[in-house]
């Protein structure tokens, strides 16, 4: 973003402010246009203009500016820069890449810093279009394999639509070479490289948009099984401190079935970016063996970078989201966390000494909370593929308290909720993901999928465990008062059910070789196995045999530890277990009885 | 360096001056009155006004008899391996009537933000010799975890056991301590002068204080300097350094002191908007690099207004740091110290430094299946207590037997004695095992055969 080469003056800068400098303008400037602020020449956007004045917020550190020193305009807003070599990358919010910048300044981030986006490598290009057809916007141009796993298309840009008049052979070029030229209706010409730019808060265009239909597959058995997210879709993950947001982001990011993966750390921790960084340099993709860094781009600003840059961090990472959409693939947005982006809003509209809302938050929170996700979507694209951008947002409530602007606002704004829950993660209930509080609006969305591909009784398994939770919950209440052993053998079997649950289903180790990622046929086959047993016992037990003896067939501590001795490819041990330990608890019925 | 006479207003610890132009954001200024010169910086800078903040009271000073001395650059501080052993003030000047150190090199306080891609992922274990944390919140080098606390907890007690117990370097490796006091009482900072001194480590150890008798504003810059010290010691000479902060809370009252003489827009409990950011760049300068030696640790001291985990201070921080270890005020009236809340204490980084070919193989599952079944003893004990003990079932008892003795066993030992890991983990099973087999549902199967020593089939009846 600060690759822009040409910059002319068009101020003087006369006061500074944190991140917020004023500037005297003597040329022309624009409201958004990106600009170079002092000798240092860092990065800025303009936010606002009045009488001459232009207001900025620098997404660099501010120290050591002075009044007097220059103001330059690029002309253009702020854009990221768009092309193969995205993958695999790793950024700042204005889209800097840091490895280049770590080879270059060390290991420390200094200001103004000028590298580009993309790498001057070469790739190999091959057309998928000729000389003398008519292109337009979205059409593919031609391919290059920016991975093994994902072939980046070369899109004719939004503005560009008419005759090609000639178009590269296949062979090996930069990003920045000349492939082909359009002319338009009009007789003006473009030529074309593989690089498009695009304005950050500005949406990509498309054909039309969709309705999610297919689930995001992520591995997560509370997700996928109870609160399911479709391709496309939105969800909001609100929890305490410590209560597992990021790790289930980053499962997510490690395991979900998206084609191509962006991870957004706004504004939290350089370790977590260390380590998934450093993680995924080992992970490879469960269907292709291939690393899975060749679908993920990672974006890093963490808590100790300038503040004004995580507000840009989160439309940049959205605008490649969309580009990658554009060419046909399913994309997965994560963001960790939309609330450190919440608060760099609240802090530059304190600078700027706008009337404060709820907590100190600018009127227009909730319209930029409401934006930002509005971005997400299955679409047809302007290339008439499908393609889709799904967003995770994680939010970090003050107190945990959910009742708070950013998480309300989330919440009204994405349509599954994912709440974490403070005491669920203080007793290691991982992901502790309160069954009761979230909920997902793509339940039926996503059912005619699973009834297809894994069991056409999906939807009735699932309900019959929520509502074995949703009954030991209240139990839960009565032991509180009465003590379990008051409760009749048929209550308390429910009570061991649930524990199998939440146990045994609900509890997922993210960092377990096994059960890090479980595929949705081994999902459907635990939920089966503890559905089954539930509903066997029960009737063992009203037709009169002791619990005791249930509890003597039935090794609690093995059924709850298969999801980590099974793995994902021998499913048929669990249907197997399931047909034995069902006669077994069958056969505690004596025979006359069963007549 | 530049230099001007006569503000023209002071408010608070602002001095306004207008017409000087051109001073430089956060440029370090001197200014000078009759009675001696006081530090500050440039907090905004206008064509025709520039704001200083002053790091000390300015009770007492004439705006029109001020000098103020532009100092060209933001404030540098002079950092070196000889301050080890040293006593410096919150601004880093000598205290102990010694000259200045000689300096190795002169870097910003405000340092700069680690690339993220710099960064090696922190994974060796740092033995405390404490069983409710090496067992259960394991700490590793170039970790943030502060210890929460309430005031009259035993904070001070623990954090310089941890000091003098840890095993942060190997034999060959160099370390260091720095102690940053932050607003406590000189019988804070001297005791832990005092437990340094009798176990000789004060000679490794830098003494940054800002007391409580002494400027709040000052305090702004005390962790700053101290962090720069040992940024420098850990990245660029190679020392495993551990930092001790006490007491962040004061830190951020000051900012909150600060932030409302500027007329901010208060936040939560009027503390300010950016206590988040201010305190990840504190937070932050922890950590290792890729392809260096050294490493900072960091444990700093919060005491919880009001015991309450929710408050705007101990929030945010738990926000920003690697975990955390909370003290509670329930133990400590039992006489269990360290009075350790697992529960609610964590380790963000223990997952990377514990396990097979770094502690034990069983100690993941075994640290998760203390946890789990230490949150049932709540549960069984708020049950208990509607319906008596003996209408309990047997597996419930059980828990009781198992929650008193994991506080009195486990959580409770002697402030001078350092645990082994096998001694804490073996003493762990020993507890475990006062829960049926069935219970042990986190545990594997080869685990429990190995350590598990209560009866083999395990199955209570019911
Ligand atoms: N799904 C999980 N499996 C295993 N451990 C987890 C899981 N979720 C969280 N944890 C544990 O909890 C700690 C805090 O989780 P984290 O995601 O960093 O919380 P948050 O982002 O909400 O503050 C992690 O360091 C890890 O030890
Ligand atoms: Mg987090």
């Amino acid at each position: 973003m600060t690759h822009s080469k040409e910059s002319t003056r068009t101020g003087t800068l006369i006061w500074i402010s944190g991140p917020v400098v004023k500037a005297r303008i003597s040329g022309p400037i624009s409201v958004l246009e990106q600009v170079h602020v002092g000798e240092a020449r860092l990065a800025g956007e303009v936010i606002g203009l009045n009488h001459g004045l232009a207001t900025i917020q620098v997404y660099e550190e501010t120290n050591g500016l002075r009044p007097g020193e220059p103001l330059c305009g690029t002309g253009a807003p702020l854009s990221v820069m768009l092309g193969p070599g995205l993958l695999a990358n790793i950024y700042d919010g204005l889209q800097r890449p840091l490895a280049v910048i770590r080879d270059q300044q060390g290991i420390y981030l200094r200001h103004g810093s000028q590298a580009e986006a993309l790498p001057s490598k070469k790739w190999n290009f091959t057309p998928r279009a000729r000389a003398g057809d008519l292109v337009h916007p979205g059409s593919v141009l031609g391919v290059v394999p920016e991975t093994q796993l994902i072939e980046h298309r070369v899109l004719i840009p939004i503005a560009v639509e008419g005759k090609l008049i000639d178009i590269a052979r296949q062979g090996d070029y930069a990003v920045h070479d000349v492939l082909a030229t359009v002319e338009d209706a009009g007789g003006a010409r473009h030529p074309l490289t593989m690089v498009d730019r695009w304005a950050v808060r500005t949406e990509r265009p498309v054909q039309e948009r969709l309705e999610p239909s297919r689930p995001l597959i992520t591995g997560q058995r509370v997700l996928d099984t109870f609160e399911p997210l479709a391709k496309g879709g939105t969800a909001a993950m609100p929890g305490p401190f410590g209560a597992g947001k990021t790790m289930l982001q980053q499962a997510l990011v490690k395991w979900c079935d998206a084609d191509v993966i962006i991870y957004v750390g706004c504004g939290e921790r350089g370790n977590e970016m260390a380590e998934v960084v450093n993680e995924f340099q080992r992970l490879t993709d469960p269907s292709s063996g291939r690393p899975l860094m060749e679908r993920t781009i990672f974006v890093a600003n963490t808590s100790n970078m300038p503040v004004a840059a995580r507000e840009a961090s989160i439309y940049s990472a959205t605008t490649i989201a969309e580009y990658y959409r554009d060419q046909g693939y399913a994309v997965a947005l994560m963001a960790d966390s939309t609330s450190r982006w919440a608060e760099a809003l609240r802090e530059i509209s304190g600078r700027l000494e706008e009337m404060p809302t709820e907590e100190g938050f600018p009127a227009y929170l909730p319209s930029r909370i409401a934006a930002f996700y509005e971005r997400a979507g299955r679409v047809r694209t302007l290339g008439g593929n499908e393609g889709s951008v799904t967003m995770v947002g994680s939010v970090s409530p003050p107190g945990g308290d959910f009742t708070e602007p950013v998480t309300q606002y989330t919440q009204r704004f994405t349509r599954a909720f994912w709440a974490l829950d403070r005491a669920l993660a203080n007793a290691r209930h991982y992901p502790a993901i309160n069954w009761q509080t979230s909920y997902s609006l793509y339940v039926n969305t996503v059912a005619a999928w699973w009834a297809k591909e894994t069991a056409p009784d999906w939807q009735a398994l699932r309900s019959t465990a929520a509502q074995v939770l949703e009954q030991a919950s209240r139990l839960d209440q009565l032991v509180q008062l009465v003590g379990a052993q008051a409760l009749p053998e048929r209550q308390r079997w429910i009570l061991d059910a649930a524990r199998l649950f939440k146990e045994g289903f609900l509890q997922q180790n993210v960092v377990h070789p096994i059960d890090a990622y479980c595929a949705p046929a081994k999902q459907v086959a635990l939920l089966r196995l503890f559905v089954e047993l539930y509903q066997v016992g029960q009737q063992v037990i009203e037709s009169g045999t002791p619990l005791a003896r249930i509890h003597q067939v039935l090794d609690i501590r093995r059924l709850v530890q298969i999801k980590e001795t099974v793995p994902n490819d021998q499913v048929d041990q669990i249907t197997q277990l399931l047909s034995e330990l069902k006669a077994r608890v069958n056969a505690l019925v004596p025979a006359e009885r069963k007549a | 360096m530049r230099e001007y006479a006569g503000a023209d207003r002071i408010e608070g610890p602002l001095v306004m001056a207008e017409g000087y132009g051109k001073a430089a954001l956060g440029e370090l200024v001197e200014v000078r009155s009759g009675n001696g010169a006081r530090l500050g910086q440039v907090l905004t800078t206008g064509e025709d006004l520039v704001v200083t903040e002053l790091w000390s009271e300015t009770a007492g000073l004439h705006p029109h008899e001020l000098l103020l001395r532009f100092r060209g650059e933001t404030f540098h501080t002079v950092v070196s391996r000889e301050m080890a052993g040293r006593v410096f003030d919150g601004l880093g000047r000598p205290r102990d009537g010694l000259p200045p150190p000689m300096a190795e090199a002169r870097v910003d306080i405000h340092g700069a933000p680690l690339n993220p891609v710099a960064r090696a992922y922190p994974q060796d274990l740092i033995e405390t010799g404490i069983s409710a944390i090496d067992g259960m919140n394991t700490v590793v080098r170039g970790q943030k975890l502060p210890i929460f606390s309430g005031s009259g907890l035993p904070h001070n007690e623990l954090a310089a056991q941890i000091a003098l117990q840890a095993r942060i370097a190997d034999e060959s490796e160099n370390f260091a301590v720095v102690f940053v006091a932050l607003g406590v009482s000189h019988d804070t900072a001297a005791y832990f002068q005092q437990r340094f001194e009798e176990s000789g480590l004060l000679a490794r150890t830098a003494v940054f204080l800002n007391l409580a008798d002494e400027s709040p504003l000052e305090r702004m810059v005390t962790p700053r300097v101290a962090l720069s010290l040992a940024e420098f010691l850990a990245f660029e000479r190679g020392y495993h350094v551990l930092v001790l902060m006490t007491d962040i809370t004061n830190y951020a009252e000051a900012l909150r002191e600060i932030s409302s003489r500027r007329n901010e827009v208060p936040g939560r409990k009027a503390y300010p908007g950016n206590l988040y950011s201010d305190l990840a760049e504190i937070f932050e300068r922890s950590g290792r690099v890729g392809g260096r030696q050294g490493s900072v640790t960091q444990i700093s001291i919060l005491t919880m207004p009001g015991d309450d985990i929710t408050h705007p201070v101990p929030d945010v921080t738990g926000y920003i740091t690697e975990g955390q270890i909370v003290l509670s005020r329930a133990l400590h009236r039992q006489g269990v110290y360290p009075p350790i809340d697992v529960l609610s204490s964590l380790s963000r980084l223990m997952k990377n430094g514990i396990g097979e070919h770094r502690t034990r193989a069983d100690h993941p599952s075994l640290a998760a299946q203390l946890y789990a079944s230490y949150a049932r003893v709540q549960e069984v004990r708020a049950i208990s207590v509607v319906i008596g003990e003996t209408a309990l079932t047997p597996t419930d008892r059980s828990y009781l037997e198992f929650g008193r003795a994991f506080e009195t066993r486990f959580v409770a030992q002697p402030a001078d004695q350092a645990r082994s890991i096998t001694q804490t983990l073996d003493t762990a099973w020993e507890i475990l095992s006062l829960l049926p087999s069935s219970e042990l549902t986190r545990i594997r199967e080869a685990d429990l055969h190995r350590h598990y020593l209560g009866k083999p089939e395990g199955q209570v009846k019911q």
